[in-house]
């Protein structure tokens, strides 16, 4: 990666309002998450932060106001924060990555070399190289985000959000990942993830938003991170 | 003494029958059996392959004995069982295997009641037990049709059906496919069910969905291998019954399910992927070899 330019998708929302069943959990969000941008998402637990995603993704609806994609592309990527029910499983790294050639390829049409580099590339790219036919429910919580990741790279959306991506993960993964991540924002494509370190947060991420039920900053992260600071 | 293996098939014409009804039971019902089990779904093919009775009953009711009416019938309760559990899981908090259970038993004994109503005490037996040694040309023909559209179909929805299965969250994003694949998967059962019934009966023609699938899990990893196991078993644990039933003058589906289920024992305790002997041995290892086969 690196070379590639990608058009990244913008999101502008209008104050938008969303439930999480019969509440609403995020309140008149208006604002614009720029083409190419990288954004984290931070707040406290319950700050509606996993509805504020599912709602830019898509999954849910806005009760009030409105969601606009700057165009119609490619399905937009998205990591869940769940560790969704793989244990166990026979699936091995390869064919977890494939599944992100879904959009390309639908349910039936053939991994053809060309795409099977790809996934090759990807599984290597998060540092996996050698491990592609081992069963991924026997990996370490560590390796099975290096896995998902991996599945990210192979999706190749414009638009990119994560879900608390770095929780119970070691530092090391945690820095490689980050290194996939910025790789994503130098080559164009729009990032927005859900964090709690606010220190990964101030190294790494230009744009912040401060949720807790609605906005409390958005904008430059240095600014943004202010107002969780005790005020003297 | 050799001769014992395949005298019966080459001597009565009902053997060969049989055995070829129970070849396209096993190719057609024990990959789906593999999906089952990864889902933790077998006790919902038990519950299906009982709520097709009613609508079996129903048919033999209107129409007697007869191989079409019973069979539209038992499809048509089955289906209508499988959406009604799974609407019920949906539109309340009762979760799936609870539902099936529910609707299961209120389809038995509505079907054994149905029955009762007119039949005698053999046809009942017939319909709960199965007769795998008289199964005429319609039987048979249905039960291959039904092999070839379930391998087909199967090839068709595997990708998405087992995306939706272990990460259904990911399927869902991708769009309605995942939910599709299900909706055929279930279909696929209840036409498996119910084409095994004539062998079977509706209490045993879940057997050969559930126990191959549940054996080739103790012999290999990974999905395409278990299938074809499966199969493999199912058609050894049918020969080994119809053997057996013949030789011994047993039942015949009750020899087949038996069979079917010391293949499952023996997988059981002794096959090398998590069965009883594999596990024992890992207990004994891995304080010999401390520090090996921890996670990286």
């Amino acid at each position: 990666m690196g070379d590639v330019v990608i058009r990244g998708q913008g999101l502008v929302l209008h104050d938008a309002s969303f439930r999480y069943r019969d509440t609403i959990v995020v309140d008149g969000v208006s604002g614009c998450f720029a083409p190419g941008s990288l954004t984290a998402i931070v707040g406290p637990n319950g700050a509606g932060k996993t509805t504020l995603l599912k709602g830019l993704l898509g999954l849910i609806g806005p009760c009030r106001g409105s969601v606009v994609r700057s165009a119609d592309g490619p399905a937009t990527a998205y990591l869940a924060q769940s560790r969704e029910g793989v244990d166990g499983f026979p699936v091995d790294v390869a064919d977890f990555v494939a599944m992100g050639l879904w959009p390309r390829i639908g349910s039936l049409a053939a991994v053809t070399r060309p795409l099977a580099a790809r996934v090759g590339q990807a599984i290597a790219a998060v540092g996996l190289q050698g491990r592609e036919h081992h069963w991924v429910g026997e990996l370490s919580g560590g390796q099975f985000q290096r896995v998902r990741f991996a599945r990210l790279i192979v999706q190749d959306a414009p638009l990119i959000l994560l879900d608390e991506p770095f929780a119970a993960i070691d530092r090391q993964t945690t820095v490689d990942l980050m290194r996939v991540v910025t790789g994503w924002h130098a080559q164009g494509r729009t990032v927005i993830a859900v964090l709690h370190d606010l220190e990964l947060v101030r190294a790494h991420f230009p744009q912040t938003l401060v949720l807790a039920g609605r906005v409390l900053a958005w904008g430059a992260t240095d600014r943004s991170l202010a107002v969780l600071e005790p005020v003297p | 003494m050799l001769a014992e293996f395949w005298a019966p098939f080459v001597d009565y014409g009902f053997m060969r029958r049989a055995l070829a009804g129970c070849v396209s039971l096993s190719v057609g019902a024990a990959p789906l059996g593999c999906i089952l089990l990864l889902r933790r779904m077998s006790l919902v093919g038990d519950a299906l392959s009982h709520a097709i009775l009613p609508g079996v009953a129903l048919g033999y009711l209107l129409f007697g004995l007869s191989v079409p009416a019973m069979t539209v019938g038992g499809l048509l309760a089955g289906l209508l069982v499988a959406a009604l559990a799974g609407t019920v899981t949906r539109l309340t908090a009762l979760r799936e295997d609870a539902s099936f259970a529910a609707f299961y038993l209120i389809s038995l004994a509505l079907g054994v009641l149905l029955i009762s109503l007119r039949g005698s005490s053999a046809d009942l037996l017939h319909v709960l037990f199965g007769s795998v040694l008289a199964l005429d040309d319609a039987s048979l023909l249905l039960g291959a049709s039904i092999a070839t559209i379930s391998v087909l179909a199967l090839a068709v929805v595997y990708r998405p059906l087992v995306v939706e299965c272990f990460d259904p969250g990911f399927a869902a994003r991708m769009g309605q496919q995942g939910v599709i694949a299900q909706g055929v998967f279930m279909l696929l059962l209840v036409l498996n069910l119910v084409g095994a019934f004539h062998a079977m009966g509706t209490l045993m023609a879940v057997a050969f969905v559930v126990l191959p699938a549940a054996a080739a899990r103790f012999w290999a990893r990974s999905l395409g291998a278990q299938m074809g196991l499966a199969i493999g078993l199912g058609l050894a644990g049918s020969l080994a019954g119809l053997l057996a039933s013949f030789h011994l003058d047993i039942a015949a589906s009750a020899a087949i399910a038996l069979s079917l289920a010391v293949l499952y024992v023996l997988s059981l305790s002794m096959g090398p992927e998590g069965s009883l002997l594999a596990q024992r041995g890992k207990l004994v290892l891995l304080p010999r070899t401390p520090g090996s086969g921890g996670r990286a």
